[in-house]
């Protein structure tokens, strides 16, 4: 992954100027980087956590780096002496750590938390459309991604007549073998759509500091289209294995 | 340093083990009985007295209801979760037992909760500690499997604080494994840990980069080892009896004891034999015996060991690994000294599993590494750092009765999740949360963690008040609730219902019922300490012997000497510390003459009366005393 960022290390962003509460010398964010005490978590997003900017290209290996060098200063482990205040904050600072980090090393989380920040509320959406589906009782509807509407329609038709057929204790091999090679096709097309959205990525990162509003949110609801459609397609194979399975 | 020594335990299933970090590596602690191994198993003898390790085994085939074996298998579990556990295991449960009620077991006329008989196995192994360091030892880092829920790993903390001891951290078995092995081998790569053991299996996959331990994903079965391996035969063996002796023992505990004892040595022998007989004392004069080929044994056995293949393929799925991307595996646990388990890691991993350290006591050792690495560190662990993950995923129960995971398994913990709450009826002052752990989609299949009841929100318009809950896993793979009410700013009042555990004040009052078995320890010290002056006493008589002194002596005077010496050696084995020390008080009066006789003349005078061992002085700070050079005469 090519890092859009300067070279400089994540660690000389991170320096702030607030004072150590043990030694009162100027501190790292999150450890005094004189005496190597843990500070009191203050409430920041992922990216300022490990002093990034937000943007979507980051470099994986400079992240995991910076990941493995902030637990050696905030884990329990080494507070384990340490007063109980002490104690707290490196439980507090280390499981923030470690959230952040699971978000942002996979670039599918780290690009919807990055929209949830920009307030695009995606998995709130999916959830109050579940919660909705279960109080009345429907089928969850979701909007077929308009470019796979004739062949989600199509596996759809397949996939009745396959479980009708299993409920008879009988199977056709060429049905299956047409719903394998489908089912093939969503998971290339799962795939490549991981591309696509790196390709935005670049546009985002590139407008990031731009003051053109409009071209930032065309950006970020491309990226919410491409995600919503990826979701879909990841539950339609798991439709498909399910029906092949059972 | 030495006040704050901070000691590795494994409580193991089948054997539990103590160890420390003695400078750059660590090593078990012996017992008294000079054996690294101290079974997990706890009896009452007859003077209602608890007994631990290797001097209960004799109970379980003596007085089967007096004893108690793999209680690891009932912690933190519920009456409905063992149903199937009460069929093949000995397990007395206690009569007046209310569902919903955390397990109580039947010793003898006694109850005993799991986490208290555990409590018994840690007390054991403090003791040994104890004896080792000659000091008190009060901080521990247990292991427990890596597949151990929230209440399975509540109830073993619980275990070590009615035990006396400030359990710094709860590791996770395999990792602890890890770690024993990564001392030696201060290398990076991708490495799995197999770890079958007496009731418990672990599958974890660790990243090794520079003395950083991170576990990458877990997977396993909290109810799968050794012990099934046995149950298996049991029943087969059984099964036999009534079809060719026409006899059922299946109700009767001394026989099931002793068939166990038998399959479990045969278990064993098939591990380096091709064969072996199995020959056991039946009621009524009668004899099982039975050849059993090591073929027969895989055959077996293999519906068993075929079910660490799932948790396997899954935690490597997890991981995003395929097998050839492992670039070591090791084996943990008893069990693994099976050739057909061994194969089958062979085979699963494509590679030749390591089994350098000793399988019982890797865990232990990796536990006694972690201690030090709370302790402070030093040389040895310097850099060294542990990143564990959650096993399970933890949810909570929404509409319809299903689960909202929101911290995902194979989280690196500590981990955390933020949840946020409405009301949905004007001025509705309580929300209930119920937590779950597990990976099912609907919350019935789920583990139930907890009920967490948000009391005294300040009266709103329903969906006004905006309550956020934290959910946080510690480094011990626990989970804590915390609450605020976003609006008013208040700190909500949490009212827990663990649904298996015991609460707070219950472990309290246990840590008071302990008290009466702390006498039994301080009594048990006493013994110690004056066996080891006996030892002094009677090491110094020795060598008194070879003095020109001794010559000197009246034979009346020698054979009093004797006499009194052989009573002390007699009554040193026994438990009674105040006989000892009258014996030590005998000696030492009928040694007196000796012990001038060895004086130097020049300063005779001032020792006079000094009695044998504080005239030996041979070692220590008295060395240069007078008789040491006597003993040149």
């Amino acid at each position: 992954m090519e890092n859009v960022e300067s070279n400089t290390s994540m660690m000389a962003n991170a320096e702030a100027t607030a004072t150590c509460w043990s030694c009162g010398t100027m501190r790292a964010v999150h450890f005094c980087s004189a005496c190597g005490k843990v500070q009191p978590p203050e409430p920041v997003d992922y990216f300022t956590f490990f002093g990034l900017s937000r943007r979507l290209n980051l470099d994986a290996v400079l992240l995991e780096r910076e990941f493995y060098e902030l637990s050696r200063k905030l884990h329990p482990d080494l507070c384990a002496r340490a007063d109980k205040r002490e104690q707290e904050w490196s439980l507090e600072q280390s499981s923030l750590l470690n959230d952040a980090y699971r978000t942002l090393k996979d670039p599918i989380k780290r690009t919807e938390y990055l929209l949830r920040l920009e307030g695009v509320e995606l998995e709130e959406q999916s959830k109050a459309a579940t919660e909705k589906a279960r109080t009345t009782g429907e089928v969850k509807k979701q909007v077929v991604p308009p470019d796979l509407l004739e062949e989600v329609f199509e596996l759809n038709m397949q996939l009745e007549e396959l479980r009708a057929q299993k409920k008879l204790g009988e199977d056709d091999p060429a049905l299956i073998e047409e719903i394998g090679k489908q089912k093939l096709e969503l998971e290339e097309k799962y795939e490549s759509l991981s591309e696509e959205l790196k390709a935005y990525w670049n546009d985002w990162d590139r407008l990031a500091d731009s003051a053109n509003e409009e071209s930032r949110l065309k950006v970020r609801d491309k990226m919410v289209d491409l995600l919503n459609r990826r979701s879909y397609i990841r539950n339609l194979v798991r439709d498909v294995n399910e029906v092949l399975e059972n | 340093m030495s006040t704050d020594r901070i000691v590795g335990i494994d409580l193991g299933t089948t054997n539990s083990l103590v160890a420390f970090m003695q400078g750059e590596s660590p090593v078990v602690i012996p017992g008294e009985d000079g054996l690294n191994l101290v079974p997990s198993v706890v009896a009452l003898d007859a003077r209602d007295q608890i007994i631990v390790g290797n001097a209960a085994r004799k109970y379980l085939i003596e007085t089967p209801k007096r004893a108690i074996y793999s209680i690891k298998r009932l912690m933190g579990r519920g009456l409905e979760d063992i149903r199937d556990e009460l069929k093949l295991f000995p397990f007395q449960l206690a009569e007046d037992l209310q569902t919903g009620e955390v397990l109580r077991i039947k010793l003898g006329e006694k109850t005993f909760t799991p986490p208290e008989i555990s409590a018994f196995i840690l007390r054991q192994l403090k003791r040994n500690a104890e004896r080792f360091f000659n000091a008190p030892v009060t901080k521990a880092v247990i292991t427990v499997p890596a597949y151990f829920n929230d209440a399975q790993r509540q109830a073993t903390k619980d275990a070590g604080r009615i035990a006396g001891l400030e359990v710094l951290r709860l590791v996770n078995e395999p990792t602890a494994a890890s770690l024993a092995y990564g001392l030696d081998k201060k290398q990076n790569g991708i490495v799995a840990v197999y770890d079958l053991g007496g009731g418990t299996f672990d599958v974890s996959i660790l990243k090794l980069h520079d003395g950083i331990f991170e576990v990458i994903a877990t997977n396993g079965d909290t109810h799968l080892g050794g012990d099934d391996i046995d149950n298996l035969l049991i029943k087969v063996a059984i099964d036999d009896i009534l079809g060719d002796a026409n006899l059922d023992v299946s109700r009767n505990g001394e026989a099931v004891a002793r068939i166990r004892k038998a399959v479990i040595e045969a278990k064993i022998a098939l591990s380096s034999q091709l064969e072996t007989t199995l020959d056991i004392e039946l009621p009524e004069g009668k004899r099982y015996q039975r050849e059993i080929t090591r073929e027969q044994f895989e055959h077996l056995i293999k519906p068993i060991i075929d079910r660490t293949v799932g948790p396997c393929k899954q935690a490597l799925k997890d991981a995003g690994l395929k097998p050839q991307q492992i670039d070591e595996v090791v084996l943990v646990g008893g069990s693994t000294r099976i050739p057909k388990v061994r194969a089958l890691v062979e085979e699963l991993f494509q590679r030749k599993p390591h089994a350098d350290l000793n399988p019982d006591e890797v865990v232990a050792l990796g536990a006694a590494v972690q201690a030090n690495i709370l302790g402070g560190g030093s040389e040895a662990t310097e850099n060294m750092l542990l990143l564990d993950v959650t096993p399970l995923s933890v949810g909570i129960e929404v509409a319809g009765g299903v689960t909202d995971k929101i911290i995902l398994r194979n989280s690196t913990i500590p981990a955390s999740a933020t949840q946020y709450y409405t009301t949905q009826i004007d001025g509705q002052a309580n929300v209930a949360i119920h937590v779950l752990q597990g990976e099912r989609e609907m919350a019935k299949d789920c583990r139930s963690l907890a009920r967490f009841d948000l009391k005294g929100i300040p009266p709103m318009t329903a969906g006004l008040p905006r309550i956020e809950v934290k959910f946080l896993i510690d480094a011990n793979g626990i989970l804590h609730v915390s609450a605020r009410e976003q609006r008013s700013g208040k700190e909500s009042e949490i009212e827990v219902q663990p649904s298996y555990g015991l609460t707070d004040d219950q472990v309290e009052s246990m840590i008071l019922d302990s008290f009466d078995y702390a006498e039994e320890d301080f009594r048990q010290r006493q013994v110690i300490e004056a066996r080891n002056e006996a030892e002094t006493i009677l090491a110094a008589l020795e060598k008194g012997k070879k003095t020109p002194a001794w010559g000197n002596l009246t034979s009346d005077e020698k054979k009093k000497i004797a006499k009194l010496e052989k009573a002390l050696i007699e009554v040193k084995g026994e438990d009674d510390h105040s006989a000892i020390r009258k014996a030590i008080d005998f000696l030492n009066q009928g040694t007196m003459r000796l012990a001038e006789l060895m004086m130097d003349t020049a300063v005779s005078t001032v020792l006079k009366g000094k009695s044998m061992d504080e005239a030996d002085m041979g070692e220590g700070s008295e060395t240069g005393h007078p008789v040491a050079r006597a003993d040149f005469e």
